[in-house]
């Protein structure tokens, strides 16, 4: 069986605990994960400093060609794994079997993580307003004849990822090119992103002092936050509220995404009824960045019911399905408990399942180790409670606001798709500090431009600009 | 090894009868238990004979022990006596609390002999860091130093405050309160007073021996020579750990107990064994079983995991059959212990989502 080692600065340790990781349908066993513990990752975070140093030998230039080389092995190469090796299609057959998402969904999220690789010149350019990158290196130099000088707050970044999408990995991926070093807590039904994307950086050349990797229970990820100076943390609406206000960490949580349709556009929805199933349904809606909300003022039926006759009639297929599109809910119980809590909503006047009599046998397919759920669109006709729900599969709520309310209603949301050309409008989206991307147009909320910063930009999470003068 | 299991038996069996006497003669007993037998259709004395008839009794609900009156569990033999109350948990509600004389004493004198001489010196003093307050362990650890000879310093830790930070999402506090509490720990070992041998809980060796390390030292250069850890879960992983990275050679033997039982000792866990921990009770005044979660009248095969289930039987405590919210693998007799013990010991996997562990 493959066995995952911790990697202690790239040396792997083997623990006298492991974890299990096995088939999301048949429990087959597939894995064996070695357990950290909280201690021995507050030990090894003494070390921290020595992988910026072993980063800090290699010009940012050089490490920037060695991560693009490492997206180009991340999707084509055989890694290592354990004692044996691993073909980007056992990538994605192995992915799928312990996530429950489909194959053809893990091979997009493996181009999607190598494309980003790809284009990391660009993004650092991007994210850097194009500073060289050597400034990062020596704390100091010249732009444009103005002495510039950045200080790294933190010698590395800590991660506690998550298990359900791996396309949020494409966060981290500038973290090597500015010499800080990676630690890493894999999700417990996720190991191979992390892993593989590890292998691929140490044979592109990156030094293997600069990956930590420390999969494990809860613990191991509180200790990771509680030892890195600067982490990323992906977690529900309960850890989203912990972290907040924590300058030490930036926390993923749901992205509670919209689609804002002005008055203007509204009367005519229809021409964008693409958009908004694209928007709901890619990756299973499992990303923050899928859309879990369409707020207008008017048509929200007829717009729940065109998106019903689209979503409703998608059925589970199994994983290995070039069709499939939906992924399976693998903690027990989890399943039924979301439906449970979408009947309880649809007790709530105005709300109306417009799905429902597309879910021939329900929407809930419970098996003995895993369930799905169908997608599902609820018409709301005010804002409600419903209207506030996001779930880890392609749901979403047409809610009924009159466009002067909604900006002030919508609350928290990542990505926001305002559909209007009505300028004082645009001009309330732009300045609404609830959002954080604003697509003005028609463009999906799934639509990402790499080039620009995500939930903040990471450069300056984990650079400080400082004044600095040299006599 | 036979002989020893076959003489360890009867040695309980005997014990039993002389305990279960003691607390169901009215002029010994506790109000507890002789009010439960005069509504009982039943006469424990005649009727026990053996530690098995103790099945008579069913289990042990811990629940019994919130709350007062606190004297029904006086032994009426011990009415006259300085008593003391012990409390476990607590963090929310009435905890329950179990009352104690001697026992602390008794079953902390059985634990010292098995410890070695070499690595905890008798006559030198003692560092206790941990949860003191209601807890047992305070007075029990004073207790074994000064059985040993030495005087022990102690640096208090609360962890019902903890569980509530971990609750609340204050880390910050939760940072500063460890923080709090190794300094305290490391200002008392730098003082000069000789102090060799520790008591403290995994997570606490941890911070202790990072903070001695970052200021050029360790647990070793510190002085100590022993540590007997316990309090909380004790993986074969950690307990590695400890060996490898921060004990520097120093001698360490885990234990597992609670307010309600006595202290039950490690056989040798060592590299070649993996590290493996097994645990064996102070028979006869406490066992430990392990028997099925779904059937608990039935002790689970060798090598098997089932609940824990311990009986206590002093003549101030009888608890019978009490099935503790762990679960470990049932392990054959050991040459010093010819008993049953139990390795891998954690929270009882039906019950662990609700229970908040390894704070200290």
């Amino acid at each position: 069986m493959i066995h995952f080692p911790v990697l202690r600065w790239g040396e792997p340790y083997q623990s006298l605990e492991v974890n299990q990781v096995a088939h999301f349908a048949t429990g087959e066993p597939l894995a064996e994960v070695s357990q950290a513990n909280g201690g021995l990752v507050a030990r090894d975070l003494r070390k921290a400093q020595r992988a910026r140093d072993a980063l800090r030998e290699i010009p940012c230039a050089e490490l920037v060609k060695m991560v693009k080389r490492a997206g180009e092995l991340f999707q084509t190469a055989d890694l290592p794994i354990g004692d044996a090796s691993q073909s980007p299609d056992d990538f994605v057959r192995q992915q799928s079997a312990t996530t429950g998402l489909p194959e053809q969904l893990c091979r997009m999220n493996l181009e999607k993580l190598g494309g980003v690789l790809g284009q990391l010149d660009k993004i650092l350019d991007a994210l850097t307003r194009r500073l060289d990158l050597d400034i990062f290196t020596k704390g100091f130099g010249d732009e444009d004849g103005v002495l510039r000088s950045y200080q790294a707050i933190a010698p590395v970044l800590g991660m506690v990822l998550p298990s359900n999408s791996s396309g949020v990995h494409s966060l981290w991926l500038p973290v090597v090119p500015l010499q800080v070093g990676l630690v890493l807590k894999p999700g417990p039904q996720e190991p191979w992103t992390p892993w593989r994307l590890s292998q691929a950086f140490f044979q592109a050349g990156v030094p293997k002092q600069a990956i930590a990797l420390y999969p494990g229970e809860a613990e191991v990820g509180a200790a990771v936050v509680a030892h890195c100076p600067k982490s990323f943390i992906f977690g529900g609406t309960a850890t989203v509220d912990r972290y907040r206000g924590n300058p030490a960490v930036q926390v993923h949580g749901p992205g509670f995404s919209k689609i804002l349709i002005g008055d203007d556009q509204v009367d005519d929805w229809e021409q964008h009824l693409d958009l908004m199933v694209h928007s709901v349904l890619v990756n299973s809606g499992r990303s923050c960045i899928n859309c879990s909300g369409i707020w207008a003022s008017r048509h929200t039926k007829e717009i729940a019911a065109a998106l019903a006759v689209r979503l409703g009639p998608i059925a589970p297929l199994p994983p290995d399905d070039p069709k499939a599109e939906l992924a399976a809910f693998t903690v027990p119980g989890q399943a039924e408990a979301i439906s449970g809590d979408i009947d309880s909503a649809l007790a709530e006047d105005g709300v109306e399942d417009a799905t429902a009599k597309y879910h021939d046998g329900g929407r809930l397919t419970s098996h003995e180790r895993y369930g799905y759920l169908r997608p599902t669109v609820l018409s709301c006709a005010a804002t409600s409670a419903a209207a506030a729900k996001e779930y880890m599969f392609p749901f979403v709520t047409v809610v009924e606001c009159p466009q002067a309310e909604m900006l002030g209603s919508i609350g928290s949301t990542l990505v926001a798709t305002g559909i209007t050309k009505d300028e004082p409008f645009r001009r309330s989206l732009m300045e609404a500090t609830n959002i954080d991307r604003l697509n003005l147009g028609p463009i999906p909320t799934t639509q990402l431009n790499w080039l620009q910063p995500h939930e903040g930009n990471i450069v300056d999470f984990l650079f400080r600009a400082r004044a600095f003068q040299m006599a | 090894m036979a002989d020893a299991e076959q003489q360890a038996r009867d040695d309980l069996d005997a014990w039993v009868r002389e305990v279960v006497a003691w607390h169901f003669d009215p002029a010994t007993g506790c109000p507890y238990w002789l009010e439960w037998a005069e509504q009982a259709d039943w006469d424990p004395r005649r009727e026990v004979e053996s530690f098995d008839d103790l099945r008579k009794f069913g289990h042990f609900e811990d629940e019994l022990l919130r709350g007062g009156p606190v004297r029904r569990w006086v032994p009426k033999a011990y009415a006259d006596r300085p008593v003391y109350v012990f409390e476990t948990g607590g963090t929310t509600g009435v905890p329950k609390s179990r009352i104690s004389i001697d026992d602390f004493r008794l079953d902390y004198e059985l634990f010292s002999k098995t410890l070695p001489d070499d690595k905890f010196p008798p006559g030198s003093n003692w560092l206790m860091l941990g949860p003191t307050g209601p807890r047992r362990l305070r007075l029990a650890v004073e207790y074994l130093a000064q059985h040993r000879g030495g005087i022990c310093f102690c640096v208090d830790l609360d962890p019902r405050w903890v569980i509530k930070l971990i609750k609340k999402g204050w880390m910050d506090h939760l940072k500063a309160y460890q923080t709090h509490v190794i300094d305290q720990a490391v200002t008392l070992l730098g003082a000069g007073h000789d102090i060799k041998c520790l008591f403290t809980t995994p997570k606490l060796l941890e911070g202790l021996a990072d903070r001695l390390e970052s200021d050029g030292t360790s647990i070793k250069g510190a002085g100590i020579t022993g540590v007997f850890s316990g309090g909380t879960e004790f993986t074969p992983q950690w307990n590695r750990f400890a060996h490898e990275e921060l004990l520097d050679g120093v001698y360490m033997t885990p234990t597992y107990g609670n307010t309600l039982m006595g202290l039950a000792a490690s056989a040798p866990s060592t590299p070649e064994n993996g590290y493996k921990i097994t645990y064996y009770a102070p028979q006869p005044r406490a066992v430990v079983q392990v028997v099925d979660p779904d059937a608990p009248d039935t002790v689970v095969d060798y090598g098997a995991t089932g609940r824990v289930m311990i009986t206590t039987l002093t003549k101030e405590l009888f608890l019978p059959r009490f099935l503790e919210r762990d679960e470990g693998e049932r392990e054959r007799p050991y040459e010093k212990y010819p008993w049953d013990g139990v390795s891998g010991v954690r929270p009882f996997g039906r019950l662990a989502s609700v229970t908040t562990v390894g704070v200290y």
